[in-house]
């Protein structure tokens, strides 16, 4: 009877320490290592042998395309976050502040919506999200929500600008910043609840990023247009939403773990440090800046920078989570394994 | 939903079948229904003819999506997709030198397909509804309802479905959802010369599969094992599963496959936290005093 190589045969060859039978042809089913990316990590995460079928993902690459999707996170946080402002700095008396934002709302999400439907793989088909209403689909949630959403924050900007209705334009205005949390939020979700190990494991975490990045984006965009004197609601904005966005990527950092990997190496893990030191920067120069014309500006515009840059670095990690299958087969082993099934 | 099929929630537990498993199609919404119809795949007698994917594009006028030649093994389908919907997967294993044994290699074949998950997560993210559950408690998409956003391709654990780029839109095994509105049997398993590719009520198949299994362990074939076959693991259990000989990350099939949609709950809570907390900022800046 011939005897299959069992796993620990497999799992312990590529290390060479007991090779027994025919070496190994090329064309066979990979084995490899998924390795600590990180140096300070390799006591924390030990090696781990895995087989695949010749290197092939197991899951699928979402099918969104860049720019538009992570365009959009961005787009829909600024536009989200913007009406929150809005409505804050419209209550304190900041009203110079108050239309920036408003304006700044409506554009973002105008211009996030075409990324929307420039996205979809039939774009004239894009009014079928409105056919049901789903909670177990985050596109569809969101869908009603930018629905109900954009109505408002343009009857807040239109309003503001040439001054009719003023009573309804206020109630647009607390309108869209009851709900602008929501759309700035809910992309969380959206890409949480996916196959995608790098998005789908973060999902207590998540939200919490992608509110600080929306609340840096609003802040950013408040201060770059208006003088500091002018813009105190979104320097206090811009000092709740860095941190808590730092914070909260740390902490999404560590849940991850050894998955963590692309969000600190490659193309996304340099989007996403420049992008911290953006934040941080820009919040230096928010708070230290205050007097400050220029100064403020720029630190508006790092923060609107860092804001984009998150989502980019978030989005492209997922992905090359999703392209090689060691992130999503060796966190499956290892469950099993503690299960000691299989 | 008022009308059956598009009820998505996994979370949402509902009818349970015979063996303690979720009826998909009780939950669905329907109230009579037939029973439910599924594949079961036992890998140990494919042969590797590919007959199953031949006969699924034909039936199904399913494109031709690439001739080429991958140079990795006799699989040059690669992997399922928008234009494939079954896929034979070739490994070449070098096998343990025993001393009666004939040397070196065992050929590992299996038909993989679209699972028709318990708890399917392309029809819980689906945003239109054109992702629906059948009365034989299969998934299928609805091509004049898709708008191709994408979301079911990146919610699929299995990487099932995917865009097609002739015509933008989701595309998987319908598990011949026409053929079963006639009585007739899916085309892949029809043309199967081996009956590697078994078709049936799905607890029909279950107790057949754990004959089968038994059988082979007992013949020493010990690494042979159910895929999918459990109502208890992380779909609910596949509609359709699979008899393999050896782990299923040696076949490009996920170990531990868990629907992302049963973490819905956690997911909108902490949602649902981010943006009280992103509400309760902006009211404190309404608060703030004008200097």
């Amino acid at each position: 009877m011939t005897e299959p190589k069992g796993r620990g045969a497999a799992w312990t060859e590529e290390r060479g320490t007991s090779h027994e039978g025919p070496p190994p042809p090329a064309a066979r089913p990979a084995r490899r290592r998924l390795k600590a990316a990180r140096r300070r990590e390799e006591s924390r995460v030990p090696d781990f042998e895995f087989t695949s079928y010749y290197g092939r993902p197991v899951i699928k690459e979402p099918a969104w395309g860049v720019p538009d999707v992570p365009g959009y996170l961005f787009l829909g946080g600024l536009a989200g976050a913007s009406s929150v402002l809005a409505a804050g700095a419209e209550m304190s008396g900041y009203g110079e502040l108050a239309r920036v934002a408003k304006v700044g709302a409506l554009g973002a999400i105008s211009l996030s919506a075409v990324a929307l439907v420039h996205d979809l793989g039939r774009p004239e088909r894009f009014a079928n999200m409105l056919r049901v209403f789903k909670p177990s689909s985050p596109m569809s949630v969101g869908s009603w929500l930018l629905t109900a959403y954009g109505p408002l924050a343009g009857a807040a900007a239109v309003s503001d600008m040439t001054g009719i209705l003023p009573a309804a334009g206020a109630l647009a205005t607390a309108g869209a910043g009851l709900l602008g949390p929501g759309v700035a939020t809910y992309t969380a979700a959206l890409l949480c609840d996916t196959a995608v190990p790098g998005w789908h494991e973060g999902h207590r975490e998540m939200p919490y990023l992608f509110a600080g990045s929306a609340s840096c984006a609003a802040a950013g965009l408040g201060l770059l247009t208006v003088s500091p004197a002018a813009a105190g609601p979104a320097r206090t904005l811009a000092t709740v939403g860095a941190p808590a966005e730092l914070v909260a990527k740390r902490l999404l950092l560590r849940r991850l773990g050894e998955i963590a990997e692309p969000y600190e190496t490659g193309r996304p893990g340099r989007l996403l440090r420049a992008a911290e030191l953006l934040t941080v920067g820009g919040l230096a120069g928010a708070v230290l800046g205050r007097r400050n014309r220029a100064v403020s500006a720029l630190a508006g515009a790092s923060l609107l920078a860092a804001s984009a840059l998150t989502r980019f670095g978030v989005f492209e990690a997922g992905l090359v989570t999703a392209r090689d299958p060691k992130y999503t087969i060796v966190p499956q082993r290892r469950r099993l394994d503690r299960r000691g099934m299989n | 939903m008022s009308e059956p099929g598009h009820s998505g929630a996994a979370f949402a537990r509902g009818p349970a079948d015979a063996d303690g498993g979720l009826d998909p199609a009780a939950r669905a919404g329907y109230a009579d229904h037939p029973p439910r119809m599924g594949f079961f795949t036992d890998t140990s007698v494919c042969i590797g003819c590919k007959a199953c994917e031949v006969a699924c594009k034909e039936w199904n006028a399913v494109p031709e999506d690439g001739i080429e030649l991958t140079g990795m093994s006799y699989d040059n389908t690669v992997g399922l997709g928008a234009s494939t919907w079954r896929h034979v997967a070739f490994i070449e294993q070098p096998v343990t030198a025993v001393a009666d044994a004939t040397e070196g290699v065992r050929w590992l074949m299996a038909s993989d397909v679209c699972k028709h998950c318990t708890e399917s997560g392309c029809l819980d993210v689906c945003p239109t509804g054109a992702l629906f559950r059948t009365e034989f408690g299969t998934v299928v998409v609805q091509d004049d309802v898709c708008n191709g956003c994408g979301y079911c391709v990146g919610a699929c654990p299995f990487g099932v479905i995917a865009r097609r780029e002739e015509d933008g839109q989701a595309h998987k095994c319908t598990l011949c959802y026409d053929r079963l509105g006639a009585g007739m049997e899916p085309a892949c398993a029809k043309a199967c010369p081996t009956e590697s590719i078994q078709f049936g009520p799905l607890d029909e198949l279950r107790e057949r599969a754990a004959l089968r299994v038994a059988d082979l362990r007992a013949a020493g074939q010990d690494q042979a094992r159910l895929y999918l076959d459990d109502p208890d693991d992380g779909i609910g259990g596949g509609g359709a599963f699979f008899l393999l000989l050896d782990e299923p990350e040696v076949y490009g099939l996920p170990p531990d496959p868990v629907v992302t949609t049963r973490d819905l709950p956690s997911i909108w809570k902490h949602v649902g936290l981010a943006a009280a907390g992103l509400v309760a900022t902006g009211i404190a800046l309404g608060f703030g005093r004008r200097k």
